[in-house]
């Protein structure tokens, strides 16, 4: 049986590997199919990223599983806590991929870590008032990302700020008929007001049915463009500016009224894919690491630490000198698993990433088998990977070997 | 004397109310972070259930998290079109042939394998087990392409049959060398004795070996029914229209939008499965990953 199925296509697929596109064997095309694999760049590129996964995953995974395993040991729910992070190691890579595919949508509507990221987006950098607005007349002009009147004003001046370009639902809902407040004596006032009232209406003027803008930031801009004063606008849109010391200043609406609200990364686009395949592989992986670490913890000889702590040392040093040296066997074996892994990881790549981003997310796996299967059909070049993959995994094989005769 | 005694035993360490709040408070930032950890740990598969029970049109313009401020959008109807959805009937039927066949299989060749290997004497024995252990790492994508074209050449392509059989000869090298290890550490006098009464070896395999070897062999067939049923590559290798679930979803992945009404709870129903095996064994499931962390 082991024979036919893994002995028979082993030896075959590594002759296969130096004959052309088809038939049982093809034409002898030496080491040919090799220099395509490090020469096509979908090949390239799977490489690569097999080599940032080895590169990152095992060693987050172990670090991951470490801490788990270690902080649940202060814990009475370890049972609990081990179970949730454990839950994923039973669920395909498959699902798994729908899953986070699920968690990952662009649109902070739709995808949950989008959303997370969008609370915190609003609370260090707010959405702006207005999304989008124009200056309703040239002497307000656009400048950095707000808007600036032209015309200087001075203590006791007015400054009218019309604005149109606003569709009526994103008009702040407490707005009300715009109202030009009187000039005072040492103050700079004015309106930020919507620009527009069905038919048009004149532009720069105030008019009735059109609306202030309320909580759009002001600020009084002196000469050389710094900002000397910033308020807030009224629900009428007026604004007003107390205490101006003499001289001329310019009256703006400041760039964060126009701020865009946040849109979402693209956890699944061309940049973010791999990442994004990371962490949810890393999901999937550290209850395992925990699991296993935890048994190697539990297995580790109490007096050893109480000692370490009787001699005064912290828990951090426990940990460092004591806990993961002992552990390091454990540790090891954590480790060149999930290097196996990773070498062969498949089905994540496949079920996460959206097929248009196969390409930048690409695996040697996932390479081998879209260039032999699915439309693919080059045997020759896809029994190039499958031996390559194989060559990478003879170092974890010579080990397994090795541990074997040393335990018999 | 009596009081000399008395004088020199220490007071049990009392724990006051103090004591304890003071431990509690020490523990409680690891209580908080570990909280935080399993509560990510839980969310994405939450995610995917409630994602499941929503219609599409829900779906559209909101996440799955609205279930918490309109709890009434929450339906069954996605379940219900699955149920009566031919297509997911046949692969949820595919996936169990494949699953509980190939397990069977491997349970069975690796227990005798496992057995040979360690207390059968016969030539070569070590070098045949150093050659099974060889045969652990190697990657199925070795035998993707050749497999391929010999089942299409003896009719087992797009089979359940065929696909598994390919887990049996990849899950068996785990097998053997997981049964023979556990077998190897059981006590030798029993087994002698055995002999010494004259019990042969299928006598001393089926009463012996199997009851003692049973925590080992359920780890085993735990491991490889949910490797078997969570499989993509091979089924999608071997199958075209004899699909497991895997492949029956991977199908409808292009329409990731529209179809989630339907990629969202076949999705659940394919780990509903696995899941209710893993919390039903889990001690079983944990002691195969400990003794075999290898694959």
């Amino acid at each position: 049986m082991l024979g036919v199925w893994m002995v028979y296509p082993a030896v075959y697929t590594i002759i296969r590997s130096f004959f052309g596109q088809h038939g049982f064997l093809g034409t002898w095309v030496g080491i040919d199919n090799y220099k395509t694999l490090f020469t096509t760049s979908t090949l390239t590129t799977a490489i690569k990223n097999n080599a940032i996964w080895v590169a990152v995953v095992p060693a987050v995974v172990t670090a991951v599983g470490l801490v788990f395993a270690v902080l649940t040991e202060r814990v009475r729910w370890a049972v609990a806590f081990k179970t949730a992070v454990f839950l994923p190691m039973a669920i395909s890579a498959f699902a798994t991929g729908v899953t986070w595919r699920i968690m990952y949508q662009q649109d902070p509507n739709l995808g949950a870590i989008n959303a997370l990221g969008k609370v915190v987006s609003g609370a260090v950098s707010p959405a702006g008032v207005l999304q989008s607005a124009l200056p309703s007349t040239p002497g307000l002009q656009t400048q950095g990302g707000g808007m600036v009147l032209k015309t200087a004003t001075q203590p006791g001046g007015t400054a009218l700020l019309g604005v149109t370009g606003i569709p009526p639902d994103q008009v702040p809902h407490s707005a009300v008929q715009a109202v030009t407040p009187a000039a005072k004596p040492g103050d700079v006032v004015g309106t930020v007001w919507r620009d527009f009232k069905p038919g048009g209406g004149k532009p720069g003027v105030v008019e009735k049915q059109e609306l202030g803008l309320p909580g759009v930031t002001v600020e009084l801009r002196d000469a050389s463009g710094k900002v000397v004063k910033s308020t807030k606008t009224k629900s009428d849109g007026s604004f007003d500016f107390t205490g101006v010391k003499a001289g001329t200043y310019h009256a703006a609406i400041g760039a964060s009224t126009f701020a865009k609200p946040f849109a979402g990364y693209a956890w699944l686009g061309p940049n973010l894919i791999v990442p994004s395949l990371l962490i949810a592989y890393i999901w999937i992986w550290a209850g395992f690491a925990m699991v296993v670490i935890g048994a190697g913890l539990s297995a580790m000889p109490r007096d050893v630490l109480e000692a370490a702590r009787t001699d005064g040392a912290s828990e951090w040093q426990v940990f460092r000198r004591v806990t993961v040296p002992l552990l390091a066997p454990v540790l090891s074996v954590v480790f060149v698993t999930m290097i196996i892994n990773v070498l062969k990881v498949f089905d994540i790549v496949y079920a996460l990433a959206p097929e248009s981003e196969y390409a930048k997310a690409n695996v040697i796996a996932l390479a081998m088998y879209f260039t032999a299967f699915q439309g693919g059909g080059n045997f020759g070049v896809g029994s190039a990977i499958a031996v390559f993959l194989f060559l990478l995994v003879i170092p974890v094989l010579a080990l397994n070997i090795r541990r074997f005769k040393r335990e018999a | 004397m009596a009081a000399a005694a008395e004088a020199i035993v220490v007071p049990a360490p009392h724990d006051t109310a103090a004591a304890k709040a003071l431990r509690f408070a020490a523990r409680t930032p690891v209580n908080i972070v570990l909280v935080a950890l399993g509560l990510a740990w839980l969310v994405p598969t939450i995610g995917l259930f409630i994602t499941s029970i929503l219609p599409a049109s829900a779906l559209a313009s909101k996440g799955w998290w609205q279930i918490f401020s309109h709890p009434s959008v929450a339906t069954w109807s996605n379940y219900d079109a699955l149920f009566h959805n031919s297509g997911l009937i046949t692969a949820l039927k595919t996936t169990a042939y494949i699953a509980v066949g190939n397990t069977l299989l491997v349970v069975i060749l690796g227990a005798m394998a496992g057995y040979a290997f360690a207390w059968l004497d016969f030539p070569g024995r070590d070098w045949l087990f150093i050659g099974v252990i060889g045969l652990l790492v190697v990657p199925l994508q070795m035998a993707l392409i050749p497999m391929f074209k010999l089942y299409d050449t003896f009719g087992l392509f797009d089979t359940w049959e065929g696909i598994a059989l390919f887990h049996v000869a990849f899950g068996l090298p785990f097998a053997i060398f997981l049964l023979r290890n556990f077998f190897v550490g059981l006590p030798k006098d029993i087994l002698e004795s055995a002999r010494i009464d004259g019990a042969n070896e299928i006598v001393i395999f089926l009463r012996l070996i199997l009851p003692l070897g049973l925590p080992a062999i359920a780890s085993l067939a735990i491991f490889q029914f949910l490797w078997t049923w969570n499989d993509l590559l091979v089924a999608l290798t071997f199958g075209q229209n004899t699909t497991p679930i895997t492949v029956w979803i991977a199908g409808q992945l292009r329409e990731f939008g529209t179809s989630i009404d339907i990629i969202a709870p076949a999705s659940f129903i394919s780990l509903v499965i696995p899941l209710c095996v893993f919390l039903a064994f889990q001690r079983y499931f944990v002691q195969g990953l400990l003794a075999g962390s290898v694959k």
